[in-house]
């Protein structure tokens, strides 16, 4: 069953979690997605000027884990949230800046998906960003904090988003400074998207570059996913440093 | 020193102290922490606390007549200045563990160590009328220990915390409410208190299973809660 596409317009990159569900993370989603990654970094047309746009169909965005597949097994909760860390560390170094095109809830894990895009567009219209787990009783991650803490500057919107659990709109999360814009419907939210990606596309940045830096900015989150430095990092360094 | 109300699922926490200042000294500290040991042992889910405070202060911070009273020499008075410090330490740890979502009523002057009894709180309210925040530490050439810095850097962002610590700003509630300080200001002592008790019924009202709520809080302040030594326990089982 598919549940995601992914679609090619220029130097852009679109990735759409399809169907009308809650497009819930569970192993086969994640895998999905990190499958259409993988086919855009090793497209040889992605290395400069590229960006890659995530969008969903339907109500939701992301509505978290899928809390019902893994039911109370340790093993399928582990295995769901070291995918889902992989996911992010893609996310992270992916080399090319990224756009979530929110067109409906992003929450608990939804939400930690979202906020690990460079730039959020949302609608304003219908959706709500939501870390449920308070609601639910589940513990947050140490490495979904860090994410937070990363994408989320303020404490006091921190303390509201965790804390609180609080439902946040489109224009909330604007004043919030959480998401870059809020636009009037689905269409207008994917346009508005594709719009902020060809700006992005003309500035031609070099690809590994943007990740790497990128992945220096999230430093944080990398280190909670306990990620090993590779050896190719001290030779880019090294490359670069050579360029100057 | 301070007394302990429970009212529905609401803790009410009110610091009385010897002083009209409720300054901090051993005996208000332990008893504090006394009150918070006893809400937590009868804490349910749904549970919430206030703190509040009568008169013209909230907290005006430590409590110097006590060191300079019990204190033979300069020495002695330094001995007893680090023991209340670490009291103060055992204080933060006691919130910051209460599992339950806190609000301080902040009802007058909060100052100094107040004001950083008022930061344990996951909420602040306070007075519109009367009464300033002030971190007075820097017009008094005193310098602040590295776990309540961790409490600022935890609660406070940005430019507002270098305007608390590092600019002796007497900030007042509707100043401290376009800050980020405080959540809303109310008129006269009553308007604040009833509205900390409102803020935490509403808050209890969300039936917040209470030790994944101190999970998450902890998870929110990693450095202040390694700092007071606070470890993580097992995840709860969510309910579908």
């Amino acid at each position: 069953m598919e549940t995601c596409k992914l679609e090619k317009r220029g130097k852009l990159f679109i990735l759409t979690l399809t169907g009308e569900d809650e497009h819930r993370l569970n192993p086969t989603r994640i895998d999905a997605i990190r499958s259409a990654l993988n086919q855009i970094r090793s497209d040889s047309s992605s290395l400069s000027g590229s960006v890659l746009i995530t969008t969903a169909h339907g109500k939701f965005f992301s509505n978290g884990y899928d809390l019902a597949w893994a039911g109370s097994s340790p093993e399928k909760i582990r295995l769901m949230s070291s995918k889902l860390g992989e996911l992010v560390v893609d996310l992270i170094s992916f080399p090319m800046p990224t756009v979530a095109a929110i067109t409906g809830h992003a929450c608990a894990a939804g939400m930690i998906f979202a906020l690990c895009h460079d730039y959020i567009v949302m609608r304003k219209d219908r959706g709500f960003l939501y870390m449920s787990e308070m609601d639910i009783g589940l513990k947050i991650p140490a490495w979904f904090m860090a994410v937070i803490s990363c994408k989320i500057g303020d404490a006091r919107v921190q303390r509201d988003v965790v804390l609180k659990a609080r439902k946040l709109t489109a224009k909330q999360a604007v004043e919030s400074g959480i998401i870059d814009v809020a636009l009037d419907s689905a269409e207008e939210t994917v346009k508005g998207a594709v719009e902020l990606g060809e700006t992005l596309v003309k500035k031609g940045w070099n690809g590994q570059v943007y990740g790497e830096n990128r992945k220096e900015l999230y430093r944080k989150v990398i280190d909670k996913l306990g990620v090993d430095e590779t050896r190719d990092d001290v030779k880019n360094v090294a490359i670069a440093i050579s360029k100057m | 020193m301070c007394s302990l109300e429970k009212r529905g699922n609401l803790f009410i926490l009110t610091l009385t102290g010897q002083s009209v200042e409720h300054r901090l000294n051993p005996h208000l500290i332990t008893s504090i922490i006394a009150a918070l040991s006893q809400a937590k042992a009868q804490s349910s889910r749904g549970s919430a606390l206030v703190t509040v405070s009568h008169g013209k202060f909230f907290c005006n911070g430590i409590d110097l007549d006590w060191v300079n009273a019990v204190a033979r020499s300069n020495q002695e008075a330094q001995q007893h200045f680090d023991h209340l410090y670490h009291s103060l330490k055992r204080l933060v740890l006691a919130f910051i563990s209460l599992p339950m979502p806190t609000v301080a009523a902040v009802n007058g002057h909060v100052a100094a160590a107040g004001v950083v009894l008022a930061l344990c709180h996951d909420y602040v309210i306070m007075r519109r009328d009367r009464g300033v925040l002030y971190m007075s530490e820097l017009d008094k050439g005193i310098g602040i220990p590295e776990v309540f810095m961790a409490l600022f850097r935890a609660k406070i962002s940005g430019s507002t915390r270098r305007d608390i610590l590092l600019r002796g700003l007497k900030i007042k509630g509707e100043e401290a409410l376009k800050m980020g300080i405080a959540e809303a200001v109310h008129d006269g002592e009553e308007g604040v208190t009833d509205a900390g008790t409102e803020m935490g019924d509403e808050l209890a009202k969300r039936k917040w299973d209470g030790e994944v709520y101190v999970e998450i809080r902890k998870g929110l302040y990693p450095e202040l809660c390694g700092m007071l030594g606070m470890t993580s326990n097992v995840t709860a089982t969510p309910k579908l």
